[in-house]
């Protein structure tokens, strides 16, 4: 498909410009006009401002967006949508001439399989799900839990009561890869210790992704049982979470974005490190790669190995451990330790 | 009584109402800095495509079936929030079932549409019980009651136990209903309609029949005008109240359908949420009278769907729930306001009656 793509299209490409946070595959291309026009990003429920992979995803689309100079739009999704109502959105989103759509979350694998057999000539990408297959559609997946296993091995080697915590938004299986790996991490390194786990919602109620107070009450909850480190890997909920280890004395962990710069200072002195899902960098390459000759349809993962997901260091309070850490890294890529994905 | 002018008065209500939101939606569009006029003849541009009008009316079955079941109750002053949880519970009940089985067609779908009857006829019946026995508020239990449907599917829709998840998604399903469980969709030049459109005409017509032309309906509609006066003409208030909530809750349980046997055939994590109290609005709409209510969901349908466009012109999706919350918020206010017109019209109807009637001699004191 990408050779006929090749073959087929007169249209001179724009150079890739240098950026350094993005590893595209950079084919040389001749310079002009980009091959994409309008960049369009579809929400799932929780909306931007999630401080999450919603907000990861616009981040990595507006860095691409920016580079080639082009038009990025975003549309939200509501919670009694229907199938239909999804794919209607991609359709009017595709015949309205946005030639790389995104779509964020697992609710529009189905509605993109099938307005991208209508639409072969638009780009697609799906984050977080990895069913839907055609030529002009990439299935975007992180390796969250190589990322959570990190974040947990330094949550058991740091912890001193033996019990650490995990806060999930909404048990969903998506959140479950976080706490599968993150369990494995901990028991890794300390076969002994005690993962507590909870949920702040199950669907279809989201609310957990946007819900600090209710963070708070289950961080202190947790703290108050012993627990010493939580792993929030619960979007907006998480601010609460990190709140309540600042008022207790005791560690965080962040998720998805370096919380460790997020947060204000009287916080941030608490949260230990962070798992960095850099979703930026999927729709990032997704966009790029749509501008160039090198669009290929089928599923690219963004794990350890070529730096989708990673642990943030800002604050120095791992600083002892991370040769250890990286070491694991290392054994996860090489295929040594097989992390699991459901709890 | 002049029977047009009757009418005429019945039909200004939902005019101002329209009328209203129309002033709203300009005020609100221009407020956010769009060219209203435009935005809204695209929209209309957009909404009046035959495709969008099939996919409008396929939308507004389940707000149908939704508004029928809220109908019900608000007959009795019964607030049925339950809707929710109990279209949610039946659905996935259903889907689990109809995935479990393998019978000619016709037997299916029977199947799984009277476990869906079932599960929310007895979801719903939890809350009458309830209410009849302790006085436990409506309201309160059904909510609580939507709470806990939404643990057990939860809890039941899980790898481990009732589901399965796909390799590579994200999503947990129950399994697939098998082909002879599907309602197959109504082909129309412009797109399918959904089958269960049959449904919905029937339930609706059921329902009619129901409440006007046999003794239970009679007794409802009765009791829900004057409380006492049906206890003194012998109608047992506790009966009819657990007879009307199970009834709401039985046609809630349809709701779900459209989407499970018309579309998805399966139940996800991706299951529409929310139409429970899309059917409370749609029913205050429609004034509780099966046709009302059809209009009132297929104009909450339109606005729904006529917003996507919105979005795709800049202007924030909420515009439309605003729009939708204030035609609501304006029925409520001009059929109170006409109600009381007719109430004073009528009063002095009779009074002129009275006073023109030829007096009855010894009829004394």
């Amino acid at each position: 498909m990408a050779l006929v793509l090749a073959i087929g299209l007169t249209i001179p490409l724009a150079a890739c410009v240098g950026l350094p946070t993005a590893p595209s595959p950079a084919a040389p291309s001749p310079a002009g006009p980009p091959q994409v026009h309008k960049i369009a990003i579809a929400y799932d429920i929780s909306g931007r401002g999630d401080g999450g992979f919603n907000d990861l995803a616009y981040n990595g689309a507006k860095q691409a967006a920016d580079a080639l100079g082009v038009e990025l739009k975003e549309v939200t999704a509501k919670l009694d949508d229907t199938d239909d109502d999804r794919a209607e959105r991609l359709r009017l989103l595709a015949s309205a001439g946005y030639d790389a759509i995104i779509g964020v979350g697992f609710t529009y694998a189905g509605p993109m399989q099938t307005v991208a057999a209508e639409f072969p000539n638009t780009r697609f990408a799906i984050v977080d799900d990895a069913t839907v297959s055609a030529p002009n559609v990439v299935d975007i997946l992180f390796a969250e839990h190589e990322g959570s296993f990190l974040v947990g091995a330094a949550a058991g080697l740091k912890t001193t009561t033996g019990k650490v915590g995990f806060i999930g938004a909404v048990q969903i299986p998506l959140i479950q890869k976080f706490e599968a790996g993150f369990t494995a991490g901990v028991r890794y390194v300390n076969p002994t210790a005690v993962v507590e786990v909870t949920y702040l919602s199950q669907p279809p109620d989201y609310s957990g992704f946007g819900d600090p107070p209710h963070g708070k009450e289950a961080a202190l909850g947790m703290y108050e049982n012993g627990v010493d480190i939580i792993f929030a890997a619960a979007g907006g909920s998480g601010a609460g979470v990190h709140e309540a280890a600042a008022q207790t004395g005791h560690w965080s962990i962040g998720v998805d974005a370096d919380e460790y710069k997020l947060e204000p200072a009287a916080v941030r002195g608490h949260i230990l490190t962070s798992m960095l899902k850099n979703s930026n960098v999927g729709t990032f390459a997704f966009v790029m790669s749509a501008a160039q000759f090198s669009f290929k349809g089928g599923i690219q993962t963004f794990g350890l190995a070529n730096g989708g997901v990673g642990y943030a260091t800002s604050g120095g309070f791992i600083d002892d451990i991370r040769a250890r850490l990286d070491a694991y890294a290392a054994d996860i890529v090489a295929g040594k330790i097989v992390v699991p994905q459901a709890p | 009584m002049n029977r047009l002018r009757g009418a005429g008065l019945l039909l200004i209500a939902p005019a101002i109402a329209l009328a209203l939101a129309l002033v709203v939606a300009v005020l609100v569009l221009a407020l956010a800095g769009a060219n209203p006029t435009a935005i809204l003849a695209d929209a209309l541009a957009y909404g009046l495509r035959p495709t969008t009008l099939i996919a409008v009316v396929n939308k507004a079955i389940p707000y149908y079936l939704a508004g029928i079941a809220a109908a019900i109750g608000f007959h009795l002053r019964l607030f049925n929030i339950g809707i929710d949880g109990q279209y949610r519970l039946a659905a996935f009940a259903a889907a689990v079932v109809g995935a479990a089985v393998a019978i000619p067609a016709p037997l299916h779908i029977a199947l799984v549409v009277t476990v869906a009857l079932v599960v929310g006829w007895g979801w719903a019946a939890i809350a009458g019980l309830l209410y009849v026995r302790r006085g436990v508020n409506v309201v309160i239990s059904t909510i609580m009651l939507n709470a806990i449907a939404t643990g057990i599917i939860a809890y039941l829709l899980s790898p481990q136990r009732l589901a399965q998840q796909a390799a590579g998604s994200n999503n947990i399903t129950t399994a697939t209903i098998p082909e002879s469980g599907w309602i197959p969709g109504l082909p129309t030049p412009a797109g399918a309609v959904n089958g269960l459109f049959v449904l919905a005409i029937l339930v609706g017509a059921a329902y009619w029949l129901v409440l006007n032309r046999t003794t239970i309906g009679f007794e409802v509609r009765a009791m829900g005008l004057s409380g006492r006066a049906a206890t003194v003409a012998g109608i047992r208030a506790t009966r009819l109240a657990l007879l009307t909530m199970a009834a709401s809750g039985a046609v809630a349980g349809l709701v779900g359908l459209p989407q499970l046997l018309g579309a998805s055939h399966r139940f996800g994590l991706d299951f529409p949420a929310g139409l429970g109290f899309t059917g409370l609005s749609v029913a205050i709409l429609g004034r509780n009278h099966p046709i009302g209510v059809a209009i009132g969901a297929f104009v909450w349908a339109f606005l729904e769907r006529s917003a996507q466009v919105l979005d795709l012109a800049g202007v924030s999706k909420e515009v439309v729930t605003i729009l939708q919350a204030v035609i609501v918020l304006s029925i409520v206010v001009a059929y109170e306001a006409v109600r009381r017109v007719r109430a004073r019209q009528e009063r002095r109807y009779v009074a002129q009656a009275v006073e023109t009637s030829p007096v009855i001699e010894g009829a004394s004191a």
